[in-house]
């Protein structure tokens, strides 16, 4: 079944260069997908359309059936806030507030009572095996930590896509594998996970791989 | 989203940094202190006024003949007899200007003293203290013997009357007078403070005064004070009212006082300024946040925050900012105010309008020093946090 139906998108930026050029894309539930390309071949821009951070200049993007153009602020924030989980490369993690609080950020605008947030933010935290590392402020933690920690914040609210931009970009080798592992079992319990990478192996190592160039689809592999 | 949220994600960005929150906080802070400070202190000194007033007594009027009335009227010999009949009057005196010329001796040239004939009631009346010597009796009444007003006592140089030395002597018309008194400062009656007081039949024996009052004192029940004050020229005078003036002295004593607490507008001016540039602060912090805080505002949009909650966040931001200000204002002047009024034995009165006008118009500063930079975040576009 269809998740995110991407259609002959196009995103163009004023001054003519065109960052995303027709591209149709369909992912369905369950799937984990690497978008692989060279920087500044567009893939950075396709998962910002399909997160919704940016509305292509012409074509549709549908999340679960639902054409993202029609809807208003409102709407498009709660979509984002539900069903959608962004993983950064640089973590974007708020200094001033321990783990626990900022995966609890997550659940903020998602309209989670308060005394309900803790308890769910604990709960993310433990599935990415940082339960103890709940207290810590992002200072205190490690690379891969806080990557963690960022994965935990996306997943708090059981979203069912989780849209991640080169989540190994900043860590070394075998924490990355590590937060790769993390991401595989996460896909394994049921989450759809579309994966931005520039590293090859990486994207070999995953069930599919859409490559793009110059903001077009090269080639689209399943294994 | 709920206040306590609401109110939580503005502490944020005050927690994370907080020496630039204290700085623009510290501006708005000056503001309202000042302000606070320059209206509490007038009314302080106001109220510390009436309180002396009260204590001199506000219920004295003062009734002088009208000079250049033609033909002359002075005010009747029985003046004061005829004043006391009136029901809630409780004291009256009168003096009388004799037009003699006060010198310290007969060498010397007139001081512009005033010599005053003095009836034996006076000090009761215009509630003055003997500081020195005593005031005059039925005895040195007849005799050439005179009480000094406390600024005439400077001026000729007599500043005590030591006991068991020999009594200073001045001269007024051309008859030497012994001193034998010296009057404490009388506030509400000035001219008796620049005057030297002789009794009624000494002035008329020795300097030819012809026995007419030309000031009266009266004194009389403070709740009933307006009913007197109406009848009192008709009272003394009642062929000719008209030629009688009636006076209140506390009631110039106010009025010049109130003129010179109109300098506080100029310093309630400054304090506005001073709370414009402390509103430019918060308006600053705010913006440069925005700037800073791209990404943040990236990610919370990411994360599902509508355009109205960045707006709200950043808000809430730059109201407790200038709130908190406001507040170490508010109490900064407090503090100010107190202490000063403390010093100067005044009561503390803060106006309860610049006070609330502290505490709102910091939180009105918060709102106008964060619509602009909250709208620019709320604009942001989400993708700012991938880039």
């Amino acid at each position: 079944m269809t998740l995110v139906s991407v259609g002959h998108a196009s995103v163009r930026y004023p001054g003519g260069v065109t960052a995303l050029d027709d591209v149709s894309l369909d992912i369905d539930r369950g799937e984990l997908t690497a978008i692989v390309g060279p920087s500044g071949s567009g893939k950075s821009t396709l998962l910002t359309v399909i997160g919704t951070l940016d509305r292509p200049t012409s074509g549709t993007v549908r999340i679960g059936g639902q054409d993202v153009a029609t809807l208003r602020d409102r709407r498009l924030a709660a979509l984002r806030a539900r069903e959608i989980g962004f993983v950064f490369q640089q973590f974007h993690l708020a200094d001033g507030l321990s783990a626990a609080e900022n995966v609890a950020t997550g659940l903020l605008y998602a309209g989670v009572p308060r005394r309900h947030r803790r308890e769910r933010a604990l709960h993310a935290l433990e599935r990415v095996g940082l339960a103890d590392r709940a207290r810590h402020r992002p200072r205190e933690l490690s690379g891969g930590e806080k990557q963690r920690v960022a994965i935990a914040r996306a997943l708090a609210n059981g979203p069912s896509l989780v849209l991640a931009d080169e989540p190994t970009g900043a860590l070394d080798t075998a924490t990355g594998r590590t937060v790769l592992d993390l991401m595989r079992r996460l896909n394994e319990e049921g989450t759809t996970i579309v994966l931005i990478t520039h590293d090859r192996d990486i994207a070999a190592a995953l069930p599919r791989q859409v490559e793009i160039r110059d903001g077009r689809i090269v080639s689209d592999v399943r294994r | 989203m709920n206040p306590v949220d609401l109110l939580g994600l503005g502490l944020l960005g005050l927690r994370t940094r907080p020496g630039r929150a204290a700085l623009s906080g510290l501006g708005i802070a000056i503001g309202i202190a000042t302000m606070i400070v320059v209206t509490g202190l007038p009314a302080s000194g106001q109220a510390a006024l009436v309180e002396r007033l009260s204590a001199l007594g506000t219920n004295t009027l003062q009734a002088t003949a009208q000079p250049d009335v033609q033909p002359p009227a002075p005010l009747p010999e029985s003046a004061v007899e005829m004043v006391r009949r009136i029901g809630p009057v409780t004291g009256a005196s009168a003096v009388a200007n004799t037009h003699a010329a006060v010198r310290r001796n007969d060498r010397t040239e007139p001081s512009g003293l005033t010599a005053l004939a003095a009836r034996l009631d006076l000090p009761a009346a215009i509630q003055a203290r003997v500081r020195s010597g005593a005031w005059l009796n039925a005895a040195t009444a007849n005799f050439p013997a005179v009480v000094l007003g406390s600024v005439a006592a400077a001026r000729l140089g007599v500043t005590d009357l030591p006991r068991g030395a020999a009594a200073p002597q001045v001269v007024i018309g051309d008859r030497r007078f012994t001193v034998v008194g010296i009057l404490g400062p009388t506030p509400l009656t000035p001219d008796i403070d620049r005057s030297v007081l002789v009794g009624w039949p000494a002035a008329k024996s020795e300097l030819g005064f012809d026995g007419h009052p030309t000031v009266l004192y009266v004194r009389s029940d403070e709740a009933q004070l307006e009913a007197v004050r109406d009848v009192l020229a008709e009272t003394i005078s009642p062929e000719r009212p008209g030629a009688v003036t009636v006076t209140r002295p506390s009631d110039a004593l106010a009025a010049k006082r109130a003129t010179e607490s109109s300098f506080s507008v100029l310093f309630l001016a400054l304090a506005g300024v001073a709370l414009v540039i402390g509103g430019i602060g918060v308006a600053n912090t705010m913006v440069v946040s925005v700037l800073e805080r791209r990404s943040e505002i990236g990610l919370r949009r990411a994360l599902g925050a509508t355009r109205g909650q960045i707006r709200g966040q950043f808000l809430t931001e730059a109201v407790v900012l200038a709130g908190a200000g406001g507040l170490a204002g508010t109490g900064l002047g407090l503090a100010a105010t107190v202490g000063y009024a403390a010093w100067q034995g005044w009561p503390v009165v803060i106006p309860a309008g610049p006070a609330g006008f502290g505490a709102g118009g910091a939180v009105v500063i918060g709102v106008l020093a964060g619509v602009y930079p909250c709208v620019r975040a709320a604009r942001l576009a989400p993708r700012a946090a991938l880039s």
